[in-house]
């Protein structure tokens, strides 16, 4: 049982691994630089109250 | 219900920008802090006990409790006004420098990094020693520990924390079951405590070894200033912080009692003090099959939620530095669907598994030790400049500390006590880190920050500090 437990860890540990490369990929090619990397420093903070919770 | 959510979280929440996903309380704040922190009464507390005695460890319990105290207390009030990702980082930017938070912002990342293939380790050996199968590695157990819970994180903030939360509290009630289970208003039924901590045995190095177990009694509370990491996630950062962090800490004090009560009064200091599994085996020293399950399901959880806290953790830190381009800024990316910093978390991803194949338990976790004591110096020398610059009644603060200073001094002496007892068992590792931290400096002020846009770093809207 447990070295089957094993072969399901590695199975499961690859095919993730496989959805975040292929998901990275499609974001990636599908948003440009400039949207992804648009985070900035305290300005959430400067806006949140304006949302509602 | 958030912008986001009514968007479908496919859009960006604040006109053309993507940013990071504003939806956790204080339940997630104490998810995240308990999380990365429980792990260290699973095992690593009693490690002391082989340095000083089981007496040590609980002296060590009380003292390090103290430290952490501290910590929590400067933590909440300047986070609850740098409210940003990369928490002490952030912190570090705008009260010291930039050469402080580059530091410390690689602080944050090599402690939750190592404490994350500890985590794994663990799990991975824990897995191993129950089934009792020869051939069996815990190679595949580490991989998918790590693994499945990137792709946790990957996929966004308010399942991780929410799974963390979950797990967490069903390990914290095993402790709490295994307490009560043993009957500890009686001693001599199941507990002998009387009979294997006696005045002979108490202290068998005197109080050098009461010194050389701070080293590992900073396991008792490891991790718990992680809280501030999710500064930029939580809805009320003011309110959450201090409440999720302060609520962590007397949790860990409580769990910390518990623990060493119940596994000091069932082991011999010498067992206790080398065994990796010290709750596991205070289970089935109690003869009960469901106790020793129970344990047994309990430590693979904490770790597996201190490995989850930390991804997180490390993740934002990481991502911090690329969005003030002390790193890449490539790294500073934000996944458009789940609003995860995705680029970081798969970066450290593959650091975080070579690691975990190829170091053993004890450097690693020397190395996350050795990288949370370097923050909290700084933590105890950035309150006396944030208090100094910025004085109560000049900006707004969620929380202030009191005593001060008296925590912040008692911050700094106890992490000089834990630097010479981390010197007395690993005096190597922790030159070699200190030389490591020193010529990274030189590469930051000599090469790498000419990249930063110096203005755009500085974000809160602050009045100029005192003395400027």
């Amino acid at each position: 049982m447990w070295m089957g437990l094993s072969y399901v860890c590695w199975g499961i540990s690859v095919v993730l691994a496989l959805w975040m490369l292929y998901d990275w990929f499609k974001v990636d090619t599908t948003y440009s630089e400039d949207v992804l990397t648009s985070s900035r420093e305290g300005e959430l903070e400067a806006v949140s109250e304006k949302h509602r919770i | 219900m958030t912008a986001a959510v009514e968007t479908g979280l496919t859009t960006t929440i604040h006109g053309d920008r993507v940013s990071l996903l504003r939806v956790l309380g204080p339940a997630h704040v104490w998810a995240l802090g308990v999380g990365i922190v429980l792990v260290g009464e699973f095992t690593g507390w009693n490690f002391s006990a082989d340095k000083g005695g089981a007496l040590a460890a609980l002296i060590v319990c009380w003292i390090v409790g103290l430290l952490y105290t501290s910590v929590a207390m400067i933590d909440s009030e300047v986070t609850s006004t740098v409210a940003a990702a990369g928490g002490q980082y952030a912190q570090a930017k705008h009260i010291v420098g930039p050469l402080m938070a580059f530091n410390v912002a690689l602080f944050l990342v090599f402690a939750y990094t190592m404490l994350e293939v500890s985590d794994a380790i663990l799990l991975g050996d824990t897995i191993v020693a129950k089934a009792g199968v020869e051939g069996l590695t815990h190679n595949s157990f580490i991989a998918a520990t790590i693994v499945v819970l990137a792709w946790l994180n990957y996929r966004g903030v308010l399942m991780t924390l929410n799974v963390n939360f979950v797990i967490t509290a069903i390990a914290y009630v095993s402790i709490v079951i295994l307490f009560f289970s043993v009957s500890p208003w009686t001693q001599g039924a199941v507990l002998k405590l009387n009979e294997l901590v006696t005045p002979g045995n108490a202290l068998p190095y005197g109080w050098i070894g009461v010194i050389a177990a701070f080293q590992f009694g900073i396991w008792y509370y490891l991790g718990i200033e992680g809280t501030t990491q999710a500064a930029e996630e939580v809805r009320s950062p003011a309110r959450s912080l201090p409440y999720g962090t302060m609520a962590g800490m007397i949790t860990l004090l409580i769990a910390a009692a518990m623990t060493w009560y119940v596994c000091a009064s069932l082991m011999p200091w010498e067992y206790l003090g080398i065994t990796y599994y010290p709750l596991w085996d205070a289970g089935k020293l109690t003869g009960s099959p469901l106790l020793e399950n129970l344990l047994f399901i309990a430590t693979l959880l904490a770790a597996l939620a201190s490995a989850n806290g930390c991804i997180n953790d490390a993740a934002r830190a990481w991502f911090s530095l690329g969005r003030d381009r002390y790193l890449p800024s490539w790294f500073s990316a934000v996944h458009p669907k789940y609003r995860t910093p995705y680029r970081s978390i798969l970066f450290l991803l593959p650091i975080a598994l070579a690691f975990a194949f190829i170091a053993d338990l004890n450097q690693a976790i020397t190395f996350s030790i050795l990288s949370g004591v370097l923050q909290y110096t700084f933590m105890s020398i950035n309150i006396m400049m944030f208090r100094k610059k910025w004085p109560l009644g000049t900006i707004r603060r969620g929380y202030t500390h009191p005593f001060h200073p008296l925590p912040a001094i008692v911050l700094f002496c106890l992490c000089m006590v834990t630097f010479f007892a981390i010197f007395l068992g690993f005096g190597s590792q922790l030159i070699a880190m200190t030389v490591f931290y020193f010529l990274i400096s030189l590469w930051f002020h000599f090469y790498r920050y000419r990249f930063v846009r110096r203005g755009d770093q500085f974000s809160m809207p602050w009045p100029k500090p005192q003395g400027y």
